[in-house]
């Protein structure tokens, strides 16, 4: 991690953990009734979003706003965006007015990569979702809840906690995200999916992969549901949404295949009915609520880690410091 | 007409010899030649190749100025040792009638730095759907044998059995795009390790395997002429070799770039490693080495596509795909295939001169370097080294997936029927052209 966040497999052990206990720390704020810290006050972060996406801009917008930066919000609908800039004269754009950090959404893979590659702007990038590329944010949020339920304090890993990942893998931004993070943090991860939603050469990723849901569950300490897009059955990946239920979805009767100890998570938003009943959603050990309130904690981490000059264990101390905002004052 | 001796220099590789060039031809060929010439060239080091044949330009002229013109992109051409050029049908408008291919061959004709053959389209607007006046063409000024949809595949099966069909009435040839529509929607880059782990639609070998397989099988059926573009993965090569092992009448190419790059490349997320078809593996480029070496492909076509920056300068997923290969395409041969020894420079003259003007049907180029041919020829010299500088470029686009990259060799000479369009490495003026 360097000034950036554009993929979790840029992140050490260490430095994902130093975002955890972080976000650990920060956490403690929301119990309290005045929630804010003046850490990034006079900082300005920019919520730049291609694509619609109102719980992660929300919740990166409350966290930017408990660290007291100033937030801008650039969507793309209504902004020259949608006359047809490009995302370099944005990017200039937002240089020149001096953001300090650009939260990126964006529907094309590899563009908050090309804008942190680029000399467009010299803020720190932010990847809040690209394409079906990673979603690093997401991956944080889960470890952490994971790591909450499953072996919580401060300095703790995922060491040996087996994590199942159920659905649509081959789209999903949040799976590849989750795969680096949660391995990185010592994680055994299983993608669960028909093979028609996994991507070509999965058998060299760090995780293992199985079809059948039902072998996976009483193996599985936390088991992570994907939203499946209805849609999709359309372009053939499966025949009926029913039959996707039938062999992929989470309902009662699974979710007591699970050990006792096991979570049920959502990265929202839930499809109910397709991949997860109303029964698990709704139950005590469905993680989806928690989840949302955990997104907050650890993207006030990454922006406080990220806009305060923290020097990350792989980073080079002198090019981090040269390359931090405070630097370029 | 300016005369030229070449001391020293070696044909094909050979031993030295000088040539002298009058009349835009080969005047005498020898060593300790003793004839006067107007201008001397050193051709110590220096390696003669018969001037390249490119079966797969894109001009973009008419209608993309803003990238590239006949006249730039001819110069370009000259640069990277080519005298004759096949210009891709896909302009706007595009080049599906007599019309438009007489024009860009009228252009070509009045640049002067290399020949210009005009390739038709095959189907009107290139969308697949009904034929293009294909003899019209072909009657043409232009004189128009090879046809391509190129960017774009014929893939109505019955629509590419006719034409084939068809153009057996004037010898021409189909050149495919192979590319199954289908399976390459959203495609981005190569489907593999990189394209799942990336997020980036993949654009799988079987797209376009699938298509050579089926062409090649009616090629054999109609007793027709086939031309594979831009073959580039291992499947491909199978298929090919299988077709010509029936004697069917099969020819292919490949680009420099997939000699070289793999989508590796890809991780950068940077478009000018953007093409289509896409880069493959490191295992597809050891085939498409191996198969031109052992000449199942028969020639390197350098598929130049020049697009402008603000095309390139943006994220992956909305980058026009397509890089520029004219100034390039030797030394990149030369780095694949000659230093690697896989092939000499007889073979470099066999697969980027002899055979693409054959497959052509180009009477004027691709001819051997001997006394009374027409004087086309390439100084190339091997021993330089050098960064590429995009620009230094003649073309008017930069988008070459090569900046910076530490690449053998030089055009030092262009001759194009006995007149110099490249001397000491720079362009000629266009005055000193007829």
């Amino acid at each position: 991690m360097k000034r950036h966040l554009v993929s979790t497999a840029d992140l050490s052990r260490d430095d994902a953990l130093l975002i955890l206990d972080t976000a650990e720390e920060l956490a403690h704020l929301s119990g309290r009734s005045v929630k804010k810290l003046p850490t990034l006050r006079g900082r300005t972060v920019v919520n730049l979003f291609f694509e619609d996406s109102t719980r992660t801009k929300t919740s990166f917008e409350v966290a930017e706003k408990r660290l007291s930066a100033d937030v801008i919000n650039f969507s793309a609908k209504g902004s020259s965006v949608s006359k047809g800039e490009s995302l370099k004269d944005t990017a200039l754009t937002l240089q020149a007015m001096g953001a300090d950090a650009v939260v990126i959404r964006h529907h094309a893979s590899g563009a908050p990569a090309r804008l942190a590659g680029s000399d467009w702007l010299h803020g720190s990038v932010i990847n809040a979702g690209d394409g079906t590329h990673e979603h690093p944010t997401q991956a944080l949020l889960d470890a952490f809840t994971i790591r909450r339920h499953l072996n919580p304090g401060t300095g703790h890993d995922l060491a040996g906690r087996r994590v199942a990942i159920v659905g649509d893998v081959l789209h999903s931004r949040v799976a590849r995200s989750n795969v680096h993070l949660l391995t990185t943090l010592g994680a055994e991860v299983t993608f669960v999916a028909p093979p028609t939603l996994l991507p070509i050469g999965i058998e060299n990723w760090p995780c293992q992969v199985s079809y059948d849901l039902d072998a996976v569950l009483p193996k599985t300490d936390a088991l992570m549901m994907l939203r499946v897009q209805r849609e999709r059955m359309n372009a053939a990946f499966f025949p009926t949404e029913r039959e996707y239920s039938r062999r992929y979805g989470m309902n009662g009767i699974r979710m007591a295949q699970l050990p006792e100890h096991a979570i049920v998570m959502h990265p929202g938003p839930m499809v109910r009915g397709m991949e997860i009943t109303a029964e698990v959603a709704d139950s005590p050990r469905c993680t989806a609520v928690e989840q949302v309130a955990n997104g907050v904690s650890v993207r006030m981490a990454v922006l406080y880690l990220l806009l305060g000059g923290a020097v990350f264990a792989d980073a080079p101390a002198d090019a981090s410091r040269t390359d931090s905002p405070e630097a370029a004052k | 007409m300016t005369s030229y001796l070449i001391r020293n220099v070696q044909i094909l590789g050979g031993a030295p010899q000088d040539i002298l060039i009058a009349d835009g031809v080969f005047r005498e060929i020898g060593t300790g030649l003793t004839a006067e010439a107007d201008i001397d060239i050193d051709g110590h080091g220096l390696i003669a190749l018969p001037g390249l044949v490119d079966l797969h330009t894109h001009l973009r002229e008419p209608g993309r100025e803003d990238a590239e013109t006949v006249l730039t992109g001819t110069q370009a051409a000259a640069k990277g040792g080519y005298t004759a050029v096949h210009a891709m049908a896909n302009t706007f408008p595009v080049a599906d009638t007599a019309g438009v291919v007489e024009q860009v061959w009228r252009l070509g004709q009045e640049s002067g730095y290399c020949d210009v053959q005009p390739v038709g389209a095959v189907t009107v607007g290139l969308e697949g759907k009904k034929l293009a006046e294909l003899g019209a063409m072909h009657d043409s000024a232009a004189g128009v044998r090879v046809f391509s949809d190129d960017g774009k595949c014929v893939d109505d099966a019955v629509i590419m059995r006719r034409a084939l069909e068809y153009v057996k009435a004037f010898d021409g040839v189909v050149a495919q795009h192979a590319q199954e529509p289908r399976l390459t929607e959203g495609a981005q880059m190569n489907e593999g390790q990189v394209s799942g782990e990336l997020g980036l639609g993949g654009w799988p070998a079987v797209a376009e395997e699938a298509i050579i397989a089926r062409d090649v099988l009616l090629a054999a059926h109609v007793g027709s002429r086939l031309h594979v573009c831009h073959l580039s993965t291992a499947g491909s090569v199978e298929i090919v070799r299988w077709a010509k092992a029936k004697g069917w009448d099969v020819t292919a190419e490949v680009t420099p770039h997939h000699l070289l790059l793999t989508d590796e490349l890809v991780r950068s997320y940077d478009p000018v490693y953007k093409v289509n078809p896409p880069l493959r593996t490191a295992a597809d480029v050891e085939a498409l080495r191996a198969a031109l070496a052992d000449g199942t492909i028969d020639a390197v076509a350098t598929d130049h596509a020049p697009h402008p920056a603000e095309d390139k300068d943006c994220e992956w997923a909305v980058a026009a795909m397509g890089m520029v290969g004219l100034e390039t395409a030797l030394s990149v041969v030369q780095q694949t295939m000659v230093d690697t020894g896989l092939l000499n420079w007889e073979g470099v003259a066999d697969r980027m001169s002899h055979r693409p003007a054959r497959i052509g049907r180009l009477t004027g180029h691709g001819r051997p370097v001997s006394v009374g041919e027409p004087a086309n020829l390439v100084l190339f010299d091997p021993a330089y080294r050098g960064l590429v500088d995009p620009d230094s470029f003649a073309t008017r686009s930069r988008n070459t997936p090569y900046r910076g990259l530490d690449l053998p060799g030089r055009v030092h000479a262009t001759f194009l029927r006995g007149t110099a369009t490249v001397l000491a490495g720079e362009l000629a003026e266009q005055g000193g052209l007829k």
